[in-house]
C-alpha cells in the first residue's frame, strides 16, 4: 500500500482516513469458507471502478477443502503482479494465521478472527492487529446453520468499510450472484454484507481509501485466464472439443461443454487422453478445427497422436495448463516446465507451433491467434498456460465481439481435383480437403501417419521423405517470417535485458520499473512465440551487455532453464543466461531483482 | 447461429452413372497371397456398389496393422491413423459429420489390445459408425506375436513354449461393452459376410462385426474349425435366437471357438450423436435469433 498523497482528515466519529493508490489483501483461510469468492467480489467491483486489479490464489489439492489463500491487489494505476507482500493479512485461523503471517508487510494490518486465532502478542508492535470475531458474528447475523458459508460475505463487508469501497456496487454484485437462487440466499447474503460493514470499526486505526485512477472509456470484463482462453476458444470459431479431467485444465473442458451446444457445438469428455486427442484430430480431419487440453501427465499422452497430426497435417489446438512436474507432480502450483515436450514432445522430427498467453486478456487473444495458425498452416498448436494465469482473475477492456468472432464452418466444395500434400505450393502450405468433399477427378487422398507421396500414399521412397520433411519445417519457417518482432519494456539498449515468457511478464515489468527507478539500466523483452521464434530476438540481444532469462522451471543439467536453452540453441550466444526456480510460486518482484544483483555481482568478481 | 454441419455439395444421384469396382479400387493391396483380408475389402467394395455410397458419402478409417492398411486400398475419403485409436478418431468425424457414414478397420491387436478401451468407451456411448474387427488370431503386421485373441498354447515370437495369457472371448467382450450391433462372420463366408456387413450398415448406433481373417502367413489353418471346406463346421446363430436378448447373447457366446456366426445382438438406443443433438437443440432454444457473437456477449455482460 503506497500512501502516496496522504491526506488524513478525521471525519467526525470514527476512523481516520488516508487515500492510497494501490492495496493488497490476502484472504487466508480454508477452500470450503468460499474466500475465493470475497476475492471474486473484489475484482470485479474493480472491473467496475477506476482501479485495476489482479489476483492470486492457490487451490487446495485435497477434495473438500484445505488451506487456501487468496490474494487481491487494486490499484488506481496499473496492476501488473498480484504484489509481493500484503497490506492486509485476513486470517480464519491459526494455520492460516501461522502460514501467512510471513507475507505481510511490516506495519502491516493483521485482521483474525478472534473465535479462532490467538496472534503472537509480541509481534502487535510489528504489525496493527486486530481480532474481530467472524465467526461469531455472522453466526448472530444470519443464524447458525450457514455458518461456513456466510463468513466470507461478513468479511467482505468488513472490508468493504475498512477501504472505503463502493457499497452499492458491491451489494449490486451480491444481488447479481445470488439474485437467481433462492430469495432466502439472497436475504442471507445481504444480512452477513452488512453485519460485517456496520460491525463496529472503532478499533480500526484508519480507513483507506483508493485514489480516483483513470477513468476506463470501454466496458471491462472480469475473469480468469482459463475462462479467457475457453471464451477465446468459442470466439475463434472453434465447436468442437474432446479432453479429460484435470487440475487445472478441467474449468476449460466444463466451461466448454456448458457453452459449445450453444452455438451448435460439443465437447466430449472422454475415456483417456489418448482419446480425447483422437477425437479432436478426427473432427479437424472432418473440417473442424478441434481443441483437445491438459496438464502435465496427460500432455504427456496425447504426443503420438500429435506427432500423426503434423505428419497428416492437420490442424489442432492442444491446451497446456502447466503445474509442477514431472509425473503428478504439484498438481496445484505453477511452474513452466513443459515447454520442452510442447515443443520436442514427439518422435521423429515433428516441427509443430507453441504459444504462450501473457496476461489473462491475452488468453483471448491467443486462442484466436492459435486457431488461425492451425488452419492455415495445417498444423497443431499448443498453447502454454499456466496455473497461476489459468486461475488468477483479471479485468480487461472488452473486446469488439461483433468484430472478432469468427465463423470457420468448414468448407465442402466440390474441388476438379486435390493433391494434399503438393510438393510445388509455396512455403509447403498446403490445404486439406474434409471428406464429404466431392472431388471430381476422382482421386481422393489418404490421411496417413505414414510418409507418403502429394497425394497421402505411402512410400518410403527417400526423395519423398526428405521433401515432406522440409515442407513441414519450411511452412513454419514462414510462419516464423510473419510474427511481430518482440517489444522492447524500456529502453531499446542498456546493461541488461531480461527475456522472459508466459505468465511472468507482471513481476518482470515491475522489476524492471523498480529498478530502472533506482537507476539500473534494464529493459525487458516478453516472448509470446515460442515456437518458432519470431525473428528480431538477436537484434535486440545484440544492444545488452548481458540477457537473462527468467522462467519458472528447473536449470537443468546444464544450467539453463527451457526457454533460456532454445534460446542458445537457436542464437548460440553464451551471453544468454538464466534465472530460475521450482517453488511452485509465482515470482516475487523482489527475487528477479536480487537473482540479476546476484548474476551481477558474480560477473563483476570474475573480472 | 451456425452449427456444426456444413452441407456438402456432390452432384445429383440421379445424375450420375451408378458407381463401380473400378471407381472405389485404389492401389493393389499389398497383403500376402491367400490373406483373409482380401475377402474383407472384397465386399466392402461390393457394399458400396450395391448402396451407392459415393465418395463424399462414407470415409473409411483404420488403425495401423495389415488390416489397418484398408484406407490405401479404397478409392476414397480415407484415414491410416495410430495403432489402436482408430475409433476415437472416427468418433471425432462422426459426431462433427451426421452426414458421413464412418467405416472403421482394424486387427484384433489394434481393438482387444492396444485399443481394448476405446472399443469399451465407444460401445458404450453408442458411436454411430460401423466398425469391423478382422481377428486372424495373431499379430500380421510385426510378424507373429501373441494376439489376445491368440489360442491358449499358440506358438509365437514372445510365446516360443506356446501363449499362456487366455484370449478374450470377442463377442462376450463387447456384448458387455455394450454394442448395441454385434456380428460375427468369416472372410471365407462371402455371402455371410456381405450380410452381416449390410445389416451393420443399416443399424443406427455402434455396429460391430468380427469377421475371422486369416492371416496365411502367420497362422495358416486358423479357422479351418470353421470352413466346412476344410472339414470343419459353420454353425449359424440358431434361428429361434432372440437378437434383443442381451443374457441369449451372452449363452451363444460361451463356446467362443469356433463358435456362432450371425447377429448375436441387435437394438435401438440411442446414439451419442442423437444424445449430443439434443443437447444442443435445447440449448440453442435458448438463445434463438442470437448471432454468435451475442451468445458470447451475454456471458461477458455477465463478467462485468
Ligand atoms: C504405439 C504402437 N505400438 C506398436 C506398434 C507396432 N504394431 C503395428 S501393428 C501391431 C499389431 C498388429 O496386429 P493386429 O492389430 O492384430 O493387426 P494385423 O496385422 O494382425 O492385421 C503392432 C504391435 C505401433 N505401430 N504403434
Ligand atoms: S502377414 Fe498375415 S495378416 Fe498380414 S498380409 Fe500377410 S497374411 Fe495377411
Ligand atoms: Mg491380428
Amino acid at each position: 500500500m503506497s500512501e502516496s498523497s496522504i491526506s488524513e482528515s478525521s471525519s467526525e466519529a470514527g476512523p481516520q482516513s488516508s487515500t492510497v493508490s494501490d492495496i493488497v489483501i490476502r484472504f487466508a483461510g480454508n477452500s470450503q469458507d468460499g474466500i475465493q469468492s470475497i476475492g471474486g467480489f473484489l475484482a470485479r467491483l474493480a472491473g467496475r471502478s477506476e482501479q485495476e486489479v489482479m489476483t492470486f490464489m492457490t487451490i487446495p489439492a485435497t477434495i473438500s477443502g484445505g488451506p487456501s489463500i487468496f490474494q487481491v491487489r487494486m490499484g488506481s494505476g496499473e496492476v501488473l503482479s498480484a504484489g509481493d507482500e500484503a497490506d492486509v493479512l485476513v486470517a480464519f485461523y491459526d494455520h492460516s494465521y501461522a502460514n501467512h503471517i510471513g507475507s505481510l508487510k511490516k506495519g502491516g494490518i493483521l485482521l483474525y478472527d478472534s473465535d479462532h486465532v490467538e496472534p503472537d502478542e509480541t509481534k502487535a508492535g510489528e504489525y496493527h492487529h486486530i481480532g474481530i470475531p467472524i465467526s461469531s458474528r455472522t453466526i448472530e447475523a444470519i443464524g447458525g446453520t450457514a455458518r461456513d458459508k456466510g463468513k466470507n460475505i461478513f468479511t467482505l463487508g468488513l472490508i468493504a468499510k475498512m477501504f472505503d469501497l463502493d457499497i452499492e456496487k458491491l451489494e449490486r454484485l451480491i444481488t447479481e450472484r445470488f439474485g437467481n437462487k433462492s430469495a432466502s440466499i439472497l436475504e442471507t447474503a445481504m444480512s452477513a454484507f452488512h453485519a460485517g460493514y456496520s460491525f463496529s470499526v472503532e478499533n480500526l486505526l484508519k480507513v483507506f481509501r483508493l485514489e480516483p485512477g483513470k477513468a476506463k472509456d470501454q466496458d471491462q470484463v472480469v475473469m480468469t485466464g482459463n475462462e479467457a482462453l475457453g471464451y477465446g476458444i468459442i470466439a475463434a470459431g472453434v465447436r468442437f472439443g474432446a479432453g479429460y479431467p484435470i487440475t487445472p485444465w478441467s474449468d476449460i473442458m466444463e466451461l466448454l461443454r456448458r457453452e459449445l451446444p450453444k452455438y451448435g457445438g460439443s465437447f466430449i469428455q472422454c475415456e483417456d487422453e489418448l482419446a480425447a486427442v483422437s477425437m479432436a484430430i478426427g473432427a479437424g480431419y472432418a473440417g473442424r478445427v478441434s481443441i483437445t487440453g491438459s496438464s502435465g501427465p496427460g500432455i504427456a499422452l496425447k504426443s503420438e497422436a500429435v506427432g500423426w497430426a503434423v505428419m497428416a497435417e492437420i490442424p489442432l489446438i492442444v491446451i497446456d495448463v502447466q503445474r509442477g512436474g514431472p509425473s503428478t507432480g504439484l498438481p496445484t502450483n505453477v511452474e513452466q516446465s513443459d515447454l520442452n515436450i510442447a515443443i520436442y514432445g514427439g518422435h521423429g522430427d515433428s516441427p509443430r507451433v507453441v504459444m504462450a498467453p501473457a496476461t489473462v486478456e491475452d488468453c483471448f487473444h491467443t486462442a484466436i491467434e492459435a486457431v488461425n495458425i492451425a488452419r492455415k498452416y495445417s498444423v497443431p498448436v499448443y498453447i502454454l498456460s499456466d496455473q497461476a494465469i489459468a486461475t488468477r482473475i483479471e479485468a480487461f477492456p472488452e473486446p469488439d465481439l461483433e468484430k472478432i468472432c469468427q465463423d470457420i464452418s468448414p468448407d465442402l466444395s466440390p474441388v476438379e481435383t486435390h493433391k494434399p500434400y503438393d510438393l510445388s505450393t509455396p512455403d509447403g502450405l498446403t490445404q486439406h480437403r474434409p471428406p464429404g468433399t466431392w472431388i471430381m477427378d476422382g482421386k481422393y487422398p489418404i490421411a496417413t501417419g505414414l510418409e507418403h507421396d502429394e497425394y497421402g500414399r505411402p512410400t518410403g521412397n527417400p526423395k519423398y521423405h526428405i521433401e515432406m520433411t522440409a515442407k513441414r519445417r519450411n511452412k513454419l519457417r514462414a510462419l516464423a517470417q510473419s510474427l511481430p518482432k518482440p517489444t522492447i519494456y524500456g529502453p531499446p539498449e542498456g546493461h541488461i535485458l531480461l527475456v522472459g515468457w508466459g505468465s511472468t511478464l507482471g513481476p518482470i515489468r515491475e522489476a524492471v520499473d523498480k529498478a530502472r527507478a533506482a537507476g539500473d539500466s534494464i529493459s525487458a523483452i516478453h516472448i509470446r512465440h515460442i515456437n518458432p521464434l519470431p525473428p528480431g530476438i538477436d537484434d535486440i540481444m545484440a544492444r545488452f551487455h548481458h540477457v537473462l532469462v527468467v522462467e519458472l522451471n528447473d536449470e537443468g543439467l546444464y544450467g539453463y532453464g527451457q526457454l533460456a536453452s532454445l534460446l542458445r540453441t537457436r542464437f548460440a550466444d553464451p551471453k544468454i543466461r538464466s534465472i530460475t526456480k521450482t517453488d511452485g510460486l509465482t515470482y516475487k518482484i523482489t527475487e528477479i531483482l536480487d537473482n540479476v544483483k546476484d548474476f551481477l555481482e558474480l560477473e563483476a568478481a570474475k573480472n | 447461429m451456425s452449427t456444426i454441419l456444413a452441407e456438402p455439395q456432390p452432384p445429383k444421384d440421379q445424375d450420375r452413372p451408378p458407381l463401380k469396382k473400378k471407381d472405389i479400387a485404389a492401389d493393389h493391396p499389398t497383403w500376402c497371397p491367400g490373406c483373409g483380408d482380401f475377402s474383407v475389402l472384397a465386399f466392402y467394395f461390393k457394399l458400396i456398389e450395391k448402396k451407392n455410397l459415393w465418395q463424399e458419402k462414407i470415409t473409411t478409417v483404420a488403425g495401423i496393422g495389415c488390416s489397418s492398411r484398408f484406407p490405401y486400398f479404397v478409392q476414397g475419403h480415407g484415414v491410416h491413423f495410430i495403432h489402436g485409436r482408430a475409433l476415437p478418431f472416427a468418433t471425432g468425424i462422426s459426431l462433427t459429420r451426421p452426414d458421413l457414414h464412418l467405416f472403421v478397420f482394424s486387427g484384433d491387436g489394434d481393438a482387444f489390445s492396444i485399443g481394448g478401451n476405446h472399443l469399451n468407451h465407444a460401445a458404450r456411448k453408442n458411436v454411430n459408425l460401423t466398425y469391423v474387427i478382422m481377428d486372424n488370431q495373431v499379430y500380421g503386421l510385426t510378424k507373429k506375436q501373441t494376439s489376445p485373441t491368440s489360442p491358449l498354447g499358440f506358438k509365437s515370437k514372445t510365446d516360443m513354449w506356446g501363449s499362456v495369457d487366455r484370449p478374450i472371448n470377442p463377442m462376450k467382450q463387447l456384448i458387455g461393452a455394450g454394442a448395441t450391433f454385434i456380428a460375427r462372420t468369416t472372410a471365407t463366408n462371402p455371402k455371410h459376410l456381405m450380410a452381416a456387413m449390410e445389416a451393420a450398415l443399416d443399424h443406427n448406433g455402434f455396429s460391430v462385426i468380427e469377421c475371422l481373417s486369416e492371416c496365411t502367413e502367420f497362422f495358416a489353418g486358423a479357422f479351418d474349425a470353421t470352413n466346412p471346406r476344410k472339414g470343419g463346421d459353420f454353425m449359424e446363430v440358431p434361428k429361434d435366437h432372440d437378437v434383443t436378448n442381451e443374457s441369449a447373447a451372452y449363452k451363444l457366446a460361451e463356446d467362443s471357438f469356433p463358435g456362432y456366426f450371425g447377429t448375436f445382438y441387435d437394438v435401438e438406443t440411442p446414439t451419442k450423436n442423437e444424445k449430443e443433438a439434443e443437447i444442443i437443440e435445447k440449448l440453442q432454444s435458448k438463445v434463438q435469433g442470437m448471432k454468435d457473437w451475442e451468445i458470447l456477449k451475454s456471458n461477458f455482460d455477465k463478467m462485468k
